[in-house]
């Protein structure tokens, strides 16, 4: 933890808690490759800095209209702003890295 | 039995392709019945060419009319966008949202938010697709236009093979969709969504010719059915799509063999039926100032009088101007105006195009419900589109009347003096009867005759009528025809005044005749007069003579006997001589 008092803090965006929500479609290997893509990639970026909520679209189609979803799987960055969507099982990790702005 | 091996009707073969009809006036007689019931349909064309409306009318209409609700997926327009959009054709949206009747989902795909990390599906969209579909049962599907996808992911492969993954699917819910594109460079549509959808592709258009618009629809394909493969005119307005298809397939109107008198008893005359056929068409051709409308608002007036509804569809004149000119030759249609018989509906033609010219037409008849329809004159129609435009606006208006039976009457004004045999719309063929309407100019003088070019389906005269137009009306008389040709206007006048003449001085010429037979015969008279009493006279004379001689002869006896006494004559003597005094007394 950094100290709040700094006059500069120039890491106050890593500092903040990453909300994201990833939609899947039960165990479709594309589903199961983003799942586990992303479990790497944010344990390795920004571990203990993030909530992840996995939605089960099956389950829960009401969701994916009020989300407004298509594409699946899909990773929605809520917070920080903005408001990101990355589409796809995550194999590509410096897209990754750049959609949610670590890049 | 054997007719009782099929139960099926024989209209329905079981292998007939059963068909959704969409509820758009016109459409589903093109598409003979609807869309390919159960499976997609591709609906495209360029930017606003009304897609979306079509796609939108599709649902509604069904969710109203047929009972099947719909869904609708919006990938352009937000739902209440659309809801807004569509609400000015009185399609309440949110009010069959909340009936369940229908169902708007938004699907928005925006590039600047999406960063694709690798393989992925459109499952989402299936999810959403059937979650929206099994919460209201819908039967009918748009999606429109789902090529906005394209433009939001990248992966092409990715989504070419979930776009045919997706209508397979649809196939498969069994579901009646239009899919919606947008027209591209040289394939129908921009992705090539026309080799996903090949049961049934509609390609809508919107050309301007001199800068006036016109929609136009055409089937491009419909696999399994016939069709109509022309393109039709549509239009767009404050009730939706109006497809009109260019003629009726068929000619299977019926016909009535009522007769209606045309106001002008000289002219009915000249018809062996004594007038023209009810729900026949009528052309008045002629050059101008020849007295078409006149003739329109004659037919008009004496619908009015005998108590049909006439409905008069003015492209030249204002309504007010045309009841003030009628009036200055004896018809007075204000007051069929007032008793609701009679109805104008004016409009420049260059107010819209034809094929709204021709859906404002239709409706106006839909609703008035007349018994006949002038259309005055069809020459302007002209000005808004080519001839064949207009040719087959006529085709199509006449079809229609035909088939409500109402009678119609055009005037076209003919610009050429010599070749009149065609009217410019080529529209003669088409109607029943055509009357012609000649300038005969004669001794500088300029009259009217009219000729019955074609009356179909009975006798008429051959014979030129002068078309005259005076403060008591309409009528015809017949022209002169002496060893000079034809003679009309003054010079017939000055023909009857010149025989009316000759009359009076041939009875003048036998009078005086006769005058001069009395005289003969008073002076023939006067001198057997004279020659009598000439005889007279001279008979007279002769007896004088006579007497004379007589009395000489006595006198000169009775100086005998005198003498003879005196010298003392015998007595038998004095005898003889007064016996023979006797005698020439006698």
């Amino acid at each position: 933890m950094t100290n709040k008092d700094d006059a500069i803090d120039w890491d106050t965006d890593n500092e903040q808690t990453y909300e994201l929500r990833l939609f899947v479609t039960g165990t479709s290997p594309a589903s199961v490759r983003a799942i586990n893509n992303l479990h790497v990639i944010l344990e390795q970026h920004l571990k203990g800095r993030y909530e992840l909520e996995i939605i089960d679209v099956y389950q829960q189609p009401l969701l994916a209209k009020s989300e407004d979803i298509s594409a699946i799987p899909v990773l929605i960055k809520k917070a920080p702003r903005p408001v990101r969507r990355l589409v796809g099982d995550m194999s590509d990790e410096n897209k990754v890295l750049r959609g949610l702005g670590l890049l | 039995m054997p007719s009782k091996k099929a139960p099926f009707p024989p209209k329905q073969p079981m292998h007939q392709l059963p068909k959704t009809p969409t509820g758009i006036t016109g459409l589903d007689e093109i598409t003979m019945g609807g869309l390919p019931t159960g499976r997609p349909t591709l609906v495209c064309g360029s930017a606003g060419c009304g897609k979306t409306l079509m796609s939108i009318e599709f649902i509604v209409r069904g969710a109203i009319e047929f009972n099947e609700p719909g869904v609708f997926i919006a990938f352009e327009e937000k739902a209440e966008e659309l809801a807004t959009n569509v609400a000015s054709l009185g399609f309440d949206l949110n009010e069959l949202q909340q009936q369940k009747k229908i169902k708007i989902d938004y699907i928005h795909v925006d590039r600047s938010e999406i960063e694709e990390t690798g393989e992925y599906d459109l499952e989402g969209l299936f999810i959403r697709l059937n979650y929206a579909i099994d919460s209201i049962g819908a039967k009918r599907v748009v999606l429109d236009t789902i090529e906005s996808l394209f433009s939001g992911l990248t992966n092409q492969s990715i989504l070419r093979a979930e776009l045919r993954r997706l209508f397979q699917w649809l196939k498969n819910k069994g579901v009646t969709a239009i899919i919606t594109g947008e027209r591209g460079e040289k394939t129908l549509t921009r992705q090539g969504l026309e080799e996903y959808v090949s049961d049934c592709v509609i390609l809508l258009d919107h050309r301007i010719i001199n800068q006036i618009s016109t929609r136009r629809l055409r089937v491009v394909k419909y696999r399994g059915t016939t069709h109509g493969t022309n393109e039709y005119p549509f239009l767009i307005d404050e009730d939706g799509i109006s497809v009109l298809p260019v003629t009726s397939l068929k000619l299977d109107k019926p016909v009535s063999s009522d007769r209606f008198p045309s106001g002008i008893p000289a002219l009915d005359k000249m018809l062996s039926k004594g007038g023209f056929f009810r729900g026949s068409s009528i052309l008045v051709s002629g050059t101008a100032g020849t007295g078409k409308t006149s003739m329109a608002a004659s037919f008009c007036n004496e619908a009015c009088l005998r108590g049909e509804k006439c409905l008069f569809f003015a492209f030249e004149e204002s309504p007010a101007q045309i009841i003030r000119n009628m009036r200055s030759i004896g018809i007075d249609l204000q007051k069929h105006v007032d008793k609701g018989l009679l109805k104008f509906y004016a409009s420049r033609p260059t107010l819209h195009g034809l094929e709204m010219h021709l859906v404002a037409i239709h409706k106006a008849i839909k609703n008035f419900k007349p018994d006949m329809v002038v259309v005055d004159p069809i020459t302007n129609l002209i000005t808004i589109g080519s001839v064949s435009d207009v040719k087959s606006m006529l085709v199509r208006l006449i079809d229609f009347l035909q088939e409500e039976q109402i009678s119609v009457i055009f005037t076209a004004l003919t610009l050429n003096l010599v070749v009149n045999e065609q009217t410019d719309e080529g529209v003669s063929s088409l109607v029943d009867a055509w009357l012609l309407i000649r300038d005969i100019e004669l001794n500088g003088e300029r009259n009217r005759g009219l000729y019955i070019m074609k009356s179909r389906g009975m006798k008429h005269s051959n014979q030129v009528r002068e078309f005259v137009i005076s403060d008591d009306g309409l009528d015809l008389i017949d022209v002169y025809i002496g060893p000079d040709g034809i003679l009309t206007g003054s010079a017939r006048e000055a023909q009857v005044l010149m025989e009316e003449t000759g009359q009076v001085l041939h009875t003048h010429a036998v009078d005086f005749k006769d005058r001069e037979l009395l005289r003969k015969r008073k002076v023939l008279e006067s001198r057997i007069e004279s020659l009598k009493s000439e005889f007279e006279s001279t008979e007279a004379e002769l007896n004088k003579t006579y007497i004379e001689d007589a009395i000489k002869k006595d006198v000169l006896q009775q100086n005998r006997e005198k003498l003879s006494n005196l010298r003392g004559k015998s007595f038998y003597d004095i005898d003889t001589t007064k016996s023979k005094n006797k005698k020439s007394k006698k």
